[in-house]
C-alpha cells in the first residue's frame, strides 16, 4: 500500500480535524457562510466531517443586502443539499436600527458594516465560535492568524497576544463573553481551493464562470454595473465578458476579464496570472494595513 | 466522486451527488493541457519546514528570495513592496524581506514579533513554512513553528560563524525533534564565496549536532540577497557540488516513517446520526496519530483496556479498507462499547503506550507569569482534558551554551526545563522521541485559560533523547 498523502487530502484531513475540535470543544459554533468559493468548501469539508450525521452547527449568513441574486439562490440550494440550518443577519436590518450608518459617495459599502451586523447576530444566538473561511494566503495581516483565533468581549483581535498554538492542539477555552474564530483552511492556497472544487467536484454559483456582463471601470478594477453601485457621469457602462475570482459584496467585488467556463480553465488561469485574488477588492486597497484594522475591530 | 460512495452495507448515495451531472464534464478535462498541468499538480506532497535566524541574518530575505525565484510573487503584491521599500529606504532597490513583514508594528520597527505562515509550490511540491523569529526573546515562537516542521532552516551569517543563537536554533530543532535540519551559510558573497569559511563551519558545527544528536544536517553556501544556490545553483561556488535549497526541499522525505509507529487513533469525538437510516450507526471520529488502521484488526481502548474489532474506517462519505497518517477518520467497532473523547484506540497487537499519572516531560515555557512549581494547570494531550500539578522542576536548559542550570529553577518565558506532573486522570503516552502527538503536550493556565507551556514527554530523566 501506498501511504503518501497528497497535499489535497492531507489538507481536507487536517481541516477536518479542526472542524471535529470546534464540535467538541464549544457549546455553539457557527459556520459563517458567505456564497463564496471558500466557504463553500468550507460547507462540503464541514458535511464530510461528521458524515452520516448531520452538521451539528448552523450556518450563518452576513447579508449586506448587496449580494449578487446568482449568491443568494446558490446558498438556499446547497442549505438544503446538505441538510444544514440556515441564520441569516441582515445589514439592511442594522442600518434600519440605526446599529449600523450607511457610507456616502460613491465608493461607499457596507462591506466595514457587516462587522456590525456579524457581532450582533454572534451575541443574539449566543454563538461560542465562528468558523470562517479564511486562508492565510489572503493577506499579509492572515498569515499570522491562528487556527483557533481567540477575541475578547468586543469581538477584535489582538495580534500582539495571539494564543501559541503547538502541534494539532488547539484550546478553545474561553472566559464568559469571549468567544473564537475559527479558520479550518487556513493552510490552504488560492490553488488548493481550486483543485479541491475539481478534484471533489463541487458546483459552484455561476459567477465563477464566464459571462456576458454590464460592467464599469474604477481605479482599474471592474466592477458590475448594478443599482446597488451609483456610477460617477464619466463612470461608462459597457458590456464584457467576465468572472468572479472572488465573490463579496457587489460594492467591493472586482470583476475579472475571463473566458473560463470550466473549473480546468479557471484554474489554467490563476496558474498563469500575476495578480492575486484579492488584487481585485476594494476593501484592501483602502490602506495597506487595511485588513490588519479591520479584523483588529471584529471583521472576519 | 461523492455520489459513487457507499457509506456502508445499506448502500445509500450521499445526497451531494444530484447536482454532481453538470459538472462531470470538468472532471473529464482535468487532464487538459494546462501550463502548470492541473491533472498532475492534484497529487503532489506537501512538505512544512521552519525558519530560524536574528534580524540580521537575512531570513526574511531567503523566505522572498524563495518566493520570488519560485515565482509564487504576484504583481500586486511586489508593487506594495516596492512601494514600501521606496518610502522606508528612499532608494528603488526592492526589499525582499517586506513580503514577509505583515503587521504594521513589524514594518515599522523592522523586525518580526510572531510566527507567520507562508505558502508556495513547485511543480514537484507544495510548501508550507513556519517563519520564526530568532531573538533571544522568542524562544516560544521558534518553539511553536517548528512543532508542525518535517525540516528546520538554521541561517548561519558566513562573516560571524556559529554564534550563541545559531546553538539555541539547533537546541530547539533537536528538542521538537525535527527530523532534517539544513544549515544554510548565508552571506556567501560577503566572504568571497570562500570554501574555507563554509568548511570551518561545517566542521565547528558538527560538534553541535553530535551533542544534540540532530538527525539528517546537510550544509548549503547561500547568499540569499543575489540568490546563490537559493533556486539555481551558483557559479560562484564551484566547489560546491550539493542541491541548492530548493532542489534539497523539493526532495527530503515527507515524514517516511510514522506509518511505522504503533497505531494511535485519540478519539475526538462520536459520531451517532440518530437518524432512521442510519439508526445503530455508532463511530468514532479521529485523526490517525501514528501507523495504520486496518479492517478486521484487533483493538484495545485506553484508558478501559476495553478489545474489539474494526468493522469498518469511513473517511467523509467513503468507506476505506485502510487508514494511515495522518488521515481523518470514523472507526466503527464489532462491539457497542463505552468510548468518548479522550480515549485512545490502539492496536492489541502492536506496542502498548504508557498508561501513567506521573509524566516526566521537557517543556518550554511560553507566558510571561513564570510556571509555578506545586501549581495546577489544565493539560491538554491529544484529545483529552484534564487538570495536573507541578511536582518538581528538576533543572533548566541553558540553550545558549547547552548545560545543565540547577540553582535557579524559576521558570519564565522561552525557558526550556525539565519538569515532573502528576495528572489527575492518568494519560495515555508514548514518549516524544517515538510519537510527536501521543508524546506532546500544552499547559494551560487555569484563570486566564491562555496555553503557557508546551510540553514534549521523556519516559524518564534518563531518556538518551533528550540529555545533553
Amino acid at each position: 500500500m501506498n501511504y503518501k498523502l497528497t497535499h489535497l487530502k492531507e489538507l481536507e484531513s487536517e481541516s477536518i480535524y479542526i472542524l471535529r475540535e470546534v464540535a467538541a470543544q464549544f457549546e455553539k459554533p457557527a459556520l459563517l457562510f458567505s456564497g463564496g468559493k471558500d466557504s463553500i468548501v468550507m460547507a462540503y469539508l464541514a458535511y464530510k466531517a461528521f458524515y452520516p450525521a448531520a452538521i451539528p452547527f448552523p450556518f450563518v449568513h452576513i447579508d449586506t443586502g448587496h449580494n449578487f441574486s446568482e449568491t443568494l439562490s446558490y446558498r438556499n440550494e446547497l442549505v438544503q443539499l446538505l441538510g444544514a440550518q440556515i441564520i441569516v443577519g441582515s445589514v439592511e436590518e442594522s442600518i434600519a436600527q440605526g446599529r449600523a450608518v450607511e457610507e456616502k459617495g460613491f465608493s461607499a459599502s457596507r462591506n466595514k458594516l457587516q462587522t456590525v451586523t456579524l457581532l450582533d447576530t454572534l451575541d443574539k444566538y449566543k454563538f461560542d465560535a465562528a468558523l470562517g473561511g479564511a486562508r492565510r494566503d489572503e493577506e499579509k495581516a492572515r498569515a499570522k492568524e491562528r487556527f483557533f483565533s481567540h477575541r475578547d468581549e468586543f469581538g477584535q483581535w489582538d495580534p500582539k497576544n495571539q494564543r501559541p498554538e503547538l502541534w494539532n492542539i488547539f484550546n478553545g477555552k474561553k472566559q464568559v463573553g469571549e468567544h473564537f474564530r475559527i479558520f479550518p483552511i487556513s493552510n490552504w492556497t488560492e490553488m488548493d481551493v481550486w483543485q479541491y472544487i475539481l478534484q471533489e467536484n463541487i458546483p459552484l454559483p455561476s459567477l465563477y464562470y464566464t459571462h456576458e456582463r454590464e460592467v464599469f471601470e474604477r481605479d482599474g478594477i471592474i466592477y458590475a454595473a448594478l443599482p446597488e453601485m451609483p456610477r460617477r457621469a464619466t463612470e461608462k457602462v459597457e458590456i464584457k465578458q467576465v468572472r468572479c475570482r472572488t465573490i463579496g459584496d457587489i460594492t467591493c467585488t472586482g470583476l475579472t476579464l475571463s473566458t473560463a467556463n470550466s473549473i480546468a480553465d479557471i484554474i489554467d488561469e490563476i496558474a498563469t496570472s500575476r495578480v492575486t485574488e484579492r488584487g481585485g477588492r476594494a476593501d484592501d486597497k483602502r490602506s495597506e494595513a487595511a485588513m490588519e484594522d479591520r479584523k483588529k475591530a471584529g471583521y472576519f | 466522486m461523492i455520489d459513487k460512495n457507499k457509506i456502508d452495507e445499506t448502500s445509500i448515495n450521499s445526497p451531494l451527488g444530484v447536482r454532481g451531472s453538470s459538472n462531470q464534464k470538468l472532471q473529464n478535462e482535468s487532464n487538459s493541457n494546462s501550463p502548470l498541468g492541473a491533472g498532475g499538480y492534484l497529487d503532489m506532497e506537501l512538505l512544512r519546514f521552519s525558519t530560524a535566524g536574528s534580524v540580521d541574518d537575512g531570513k526574511s530575505t531567503l523566505i522572498g528570495r524563495l518566493l520570488y525565484d519560485s515565482k509564487s510573487i504576484f504583481e500586486d503584491q511586489l508593487q506594495a513592496v516596492k512601494d514600501a521599500s521606496k518610502r522606508i529606504s528612499g532608494n528603488e532597490e526592492v526589499n525582499l524581506a517586506l513580503l514577509t513583514d505583515g503587521l504594521r508594528a513589524e514594518r515599522e520597527q523592522g523586525i518580526t514579533i510572531d510566527v507567520a505562515y507562508r505558502y508556495f509550490a513547485t511543480p514537484k511540491r507544495k510548501f508550507i513554512i513556519a517563519d520564526t523569529p530568532g531573538h533571544i526573546e522568542y524562544t516560544r515562537n521558534m518553539v511553536t513553528g517548528a512543532s508542525t516542521a518535517d525540516v528546520a532552516i538554521i541561517l548561519i551569517d558566513a562573516r560571524n560563524g556559529i554564534i550563541e543563537q545559531s546553538k539555541r536554533h539547533s537546541y530547539i530543532a533537536s528538542l521538537l525533534q525535527i527530523p532534517n535540519v539544513v544549515v544554510a551559510v548565508n552571506k556567501m558573497d560577503l566572504v568571497a564565496f570562500s570554501n574555507e569559511v563554509f568548511t570551518k563551519i561545517i566542521d565547528e558545527y558538527k560538534q553541535i549536532s553530535k551533542i544534540l544528536k540532530l538527525k539528517n544536517v546537510i550544509f548549503i553556501p547561500i547568499s540569499a540577497l543575489n540568490g546563490d544556490n537559493v533556486v539555481d545553483a551558483s557559479i560562484n561556488t564551484p566547489w560546491y557540488n550539493g542541491p541548492t535549497l530548493l532542489q534539497l526541499l523539493e526532495t527530503l522525505p515527507v515524514r517516511k516513517d510514522e506509518n511505522n509507529l504503533p497505531a494511535r487513533l485519540p478519539v475526538q469525538f462520536v459520531i451517532r446520526p440518530y437518524s432512521d437510516k442510519f439508526h445503530d450507526y455508532r463511530g468514532y471520529a479521529g485523526r490517525i496519530s501514528g501507523g495504520t488502521f486496518r479492517v478486521g484488526d484487533e483493538i484495545t481502548v485506553l484508558p478501559s483496556k476495553t478489545q474489539s474489532k474494526i468493522i469498518a474506517i469511513d473517511e467523509g462519505t467513503k468507506s476505506l479498507e485502510e487508514a494511515f497518517t495522518p488521515q481523518s477518520v470514523t472507526i466503527r467497532l464489532a462491539d457497542n462499547i463505552d468510548i468518548s473523547r479522550g480515549d485512545l484506540i490502539v492496536k492489541t497487537t502492536e506496542p502498548q503506550p504508557t498508561v501513567n499519572a506521573n509524566v516526566s516531560l521537557m517543556v518550554c515555557w511560553l507566558n510571561h507569569r513564570p510556571l509555578n512549581e506545586g501549581g495546577k494547570y489544565i493539560i491538554r494531550h491529544a484529545t483529552e482534558e484534564t487538570k495536573a500539578i507541578i511536582k518538581a522542576v528538576h533543572y533548566k536548559v541553558n540553550i545558549n551554551t547547552l548545560g545543565n542550570i540547577i540553582d535557579d529553577k524559576n521558570v519564565k518565558m522561552n525557558d526550556i526545563a525539565h519538569i515532573s506532573i502528576k495528572t489527575l486522570k492518568p494519560l495515555k503516552y508514548d514518549s516524544y522521541s517515538d510519537n510527536r502527538v501521543t508524546g506532546s503536550l500544552v499547559l494551560i493556565d487555569e484563570n486566564t485559560f491562555e496555553t503557557v507551556g508546551a510540553g514534549m514527554i521523556v519516559h524518564d530523566l534518563e531518556d538518551d533523547s533528550f540529555v545533553i
